[in-house]
């Protein structure tokens, strides 16, 4: 595992600027799930929500993405640098976003899966794919490319899913308990995996989780999110 | 005596359900298959002939009507098929989740249940050139002071009828859409697409599609097979000189002269390959478009016309509600008509008088109708579920291969084997009998009751049943008051679904019924060339209130039986 940066345009590194929340709330039906929440996560940094299941971290974190289903009700701002996006569509947030599951799409093979990420601006398809090999590369996965995601073990599933998001060059990542479905002896490779690259790709990171061990990983700041129902 | 006796319950030992449906809907279908080929080649013994040759062919080849026929067979059958597949996925792909996607949902049970040919008949009032748009615009905007002169009805390209069928294949895409959706985690791709960049349309173009195609390719095969070798629509609606090729098939099959049947029975297995033809052509060409699908989304383009597609596929589907509700209220206006003068936009003067008139035999087709309908749901459910039981207890479903049987008769045009059907029937002396009429209705009942039962039924929580038996209650005790009363909700309404299909059978109860049995449905396409809109537009209107009814009836009674039950209670 050598430069980790390969596979990702440089510029970014000179252009990341910092995620903000600002008095974000999150309410269905008038019920209060998650906020008011102030925060600010700096390129490369992980910052760590803690909480029970219930508390209403994976509805902030869509609310953040966009992608919360339109009976919720988001109040507040969410910038990137000094630009909101909280009225943008998902597609325009330029939010990568990692799940529990690695939701690879299973009629796609890896390349294709992470050649979908890819920007269209790259056209040429022999970049697409040196692109998508190099990634593949430097996560141990060499000749990867046309193999069906079906046939890879949950751990190396769940890196092509972080490549996928990656090489989409998001400006901020979320991390939805991404571990939690993993083996112990994994999930510790895994993380490492996860935030080297958050780490050489100065992304502002916000991580979700009930493990105690994820939060103190990440070596940033935690807060610790109630249940609003108890 | 006493293996006499223990017969029947072993007959019906549930594991040999499965074997038995498929031989209830299995034979007549190949069986008749077989008795339509035998006279395409000049053996058909009850005619006195049973020399093998080649003669119906030449004459059916030979016949003039015959290329001009299958030209508009096969234009009217894909065009029809292409644009309700494609209007469907558009509409889901643009307006998934929003308010007006939610309201289109609500509308399909009514659509659906309604007959093809109801619509139909309603649809020829509302857009002929005397019809209620005509109408609507006339004298004020046209200034015609008379029904301009051109065949918008029985138009040669056939653009009538492709409409026609485009408003009930729609609505049905759209509902084994919605099927699929739940079966393949369509919110979570759709979230990773659009977080990866991918606008709306584009994101799900390339994330969801392919997995709902897979599980919507039967009805897409079912749908194409439907449109090229319809017939009661194309009566009503299609082209007349030459009519689509089943049509031109089921005229020689009702010809005085009895030669006819030779040529008939040719064109009828025609009529199949074409189908057949047609589905593998469709097979192939998916295959190809697939691959370049495939190759484009991996090329990262993250939008495709996502404006042009919202507001077209909106506009499409709101023309086809726009149709469906215009040609239901004209059904219901002529209906009531007593003198309705061209340009008026209403009539001058109203009366119950075609119901009235026609009351003694309307009463007697609604009862057919019913009595048919009510016979073979409920056998296709008492079927239906003992397969499904049968699958629960020996823990395994059938395999996709088992789906496959189960849409053959809709993939298999009726006039290919119902010719074959009534001949066995004749034969095995129960021609134009009840059982004819009410078991050649099953074939097509049973594939959809299957289809509507089979997914609840067997995501159905084993553990309740279990959970019973281990209270010390009995398997049949166990089945009956626990299994079926949690699935009374599906269970009628793959009743109503059967019922539904029941009615809009038209050329299966002529060719069973030997002309004997007029249903709503018989006597509405029938009459629909006659010109006399209040009679046929009573006959339609009671085709689509019949099914309704049942549908209405099916959504509510769960609803009273479990009023006090709050995890029964419907959405």
């Amino acid at each position: 595992m050598t430069n980790t940066n390969t596979f990702h345009q440089p510029e970014n590194s000179v252009t990341a600027s910092a995620l903000h929340l600002q008095d974000v709330c999150v309410s269905v039906e008038n019920t209060k799930l998650a906020g008011p929440i102030n925060l600010t996560v700096a390129p490369g940094e992980i910052f760590t929500i803690m909480g029970p299941s219930g508390c209403g971290k994976s509805s902030l974190l869509a609310a953040i993405s966009g992608t919360l289903s339109t009976n919720f009700k988001v109040s507040g701002d969410i910038f990137l640098g000094s630009q909101s996006i909280t009225a943008l569509p998902p597609e325009d947030r330029h939010i990568g976003m990692l799940f529990q599951d690695d939701l690879l799409f299973p009629h796609l093979s890896v390349g294709e899966n992470l050649k979908f990420g890819i920007p269209a601006a790259i056209k040429n398809r022999n970049e697409r794919d040196a692109l998508a090999e190099k990634a593949l590369d430097d996560a141990g996965l060499p000749g990867y490319m046309s193999r069906d995601p079906a046939t890879l073990s949950g751990g190396q599933r769940a890196r092509v899913a972080v490549l996928r998001t990656l090489l989409s060059r998001p400006c901020v990542l979320l991390l939805d308990e991404p571990f939690s479905k993993l083996d112990v002896e994994l999930r510790d490779k895994f993380r490492q995996f996860v935030f080297r690259h958050v780490k050489a790709h100065h992304l502002p990171t916000l991580l979700v989780t009930h493990d105690p061990d994820d939060a103190s990983a990440t070596g940033g700041e935690i807060i610790q999110m109630a249940n609003t129902f108890t | 005596m006493k293996t006499f006796r223990a017969l029947p319950s072993k007959v019906f030992r549930l594991r040999y359900m499965p074997a038995i449906t498929l031989l209830v809907f299995l034979t007549p279908v190949g069986a008749g298959l077989i008795s339509s080929v035998l006279p395409a080649f000049g053996y058909l013994p009850a005619l006195g002939r049973s020399d093998f040759s080649g003669e119906a062919w030449g004459q059916l080849l030979h016949h003039p009507a015959i290329p001009a026929s299958i030209f508009t067979t096969i234009t009217t059958g894909f065009a029809a098929t292409i644009i309700s597949l494609g209007l469907a996925l558009f509409f889901v792909a643009a307006w998934y989740g929003s308010p007006s996607y939610k309201k289109t949902r609500k509308m399909l049970a009514p659509v659906l249940a309604i007959p093809h040919s109801a619509l139909a008949i309603g649809l020829a009032f509302l857009i002929a050139p005397s019809g209620w748009i005509v109408r609507a615009i006339t004298p004020w905007a046209t200034g015609w002071d008379r029904p301009p002169d051109v065949a918008i009805i029985h138009d040669p390209y056939g653009l009538t009828l492709i409409l026609g069928l485009v408003i009930k294949e729609t609505p049905y895409f759209l509902l084994m859409i919605l099927a699929a959706l739940d079966q393949t985690q369509a919110e979570k791709r759709l979230t990773v697409a659009r977080t990866l960049g991918y606008k709306p349309i584009s994101a799900w173009i390339k994330a969801v599609q392919p997995a709902i195609y897979k599980q919507i390719r039967l009805p897409i095969f079912a749908v194409l097979a439907f449109s090229l070798s319809v017939v009661d629509v194309s009566l009503i609606l299609g082209p007349s000189a030459p009519p689509p090729l089943s049509v031109l098939v089921l005229r020689w099959f009702n010809d005085p002269d009895l030669s006819y049947r030779f040529m008939a029975s040719a064109g009828a297995m025609l009529q199949l390959m074409i189908v057949i033809a047609a589905i593998s052509l469709w097979f192939v060409v998916e295959v190809g478009v697939s691959r370049i699908f495939r190759s484009r989304s991996s090329m990262g383009k993250r939008h495709f016309f996502e404006t042009e597609i919202k507001l077209a596929s909106k506009a499409g589907i709101n023309f086809l509600v726009m149709l469906f509700s215009g040609s239901l209220l004209v059904l219901v206006t002529w209906s009531f008509t007593w003198r309705w003068r061209f340009p008026d936009f209403l009539p001058s003067v109203w009366s119950f008088h075609s119901w009235q008139n026609n009351l003694h035999n309307l009463a007697e087709s609604a009862g057919t109708t019913i009595a048919v309908g009510l016979a073979g749901s409920i056998i296709a459910i008492i079927l239906v579920v003992a397969c499904l039981e049968n699958e629960k207890q020996r823990g395994k479903n059938a395999g996709s291969g088992a789906l496959w049987l189960v849409y053959l008769p809709l993939m298999i045009p009726q006039v290919s084997f119902l010719f074959g059907v009534q001949v066995i029937s004749i034969k095995a002396n129960i021609d134009s009998s009840w059982v004819s009429v009410i078991w050649t209705h099953l074939l097509f009942v049973l594939p959809y009751v299957f289809l509507s039962l089979s997914d609840p039924y067997r995501s159905q929580d084993n553990r309740f049943f279990n959970l019973a038996l281990t209270l010390g209650s009995t398997p049949s005790r166990a089945f009956w008051r626990i299994r079926l009363p949690l699935l009374l909700r599906p269970l009628l309404f793959a009743f109503a679904v059967g019922f539904a299909v029941s009615v809009a059978q038209y050329l299966p109860t002529l060719f069973a019924g030997g002309g004997r049995f007029a249903t709503v449905t018989t006597e509405a396409v029938n009459l629909s060339a006659s010109g006399n809109r209040r009679i046929v537009a009573v006959y339609a209107l009671l085709q689509a209130i019949l099914p309704l009814i049942v549908f209405a009836a099916a959504m509510r009674i769960p609803n009273f039986v479990f009023r006090n039950r709050q995890a029964l209670k419907g959405s």
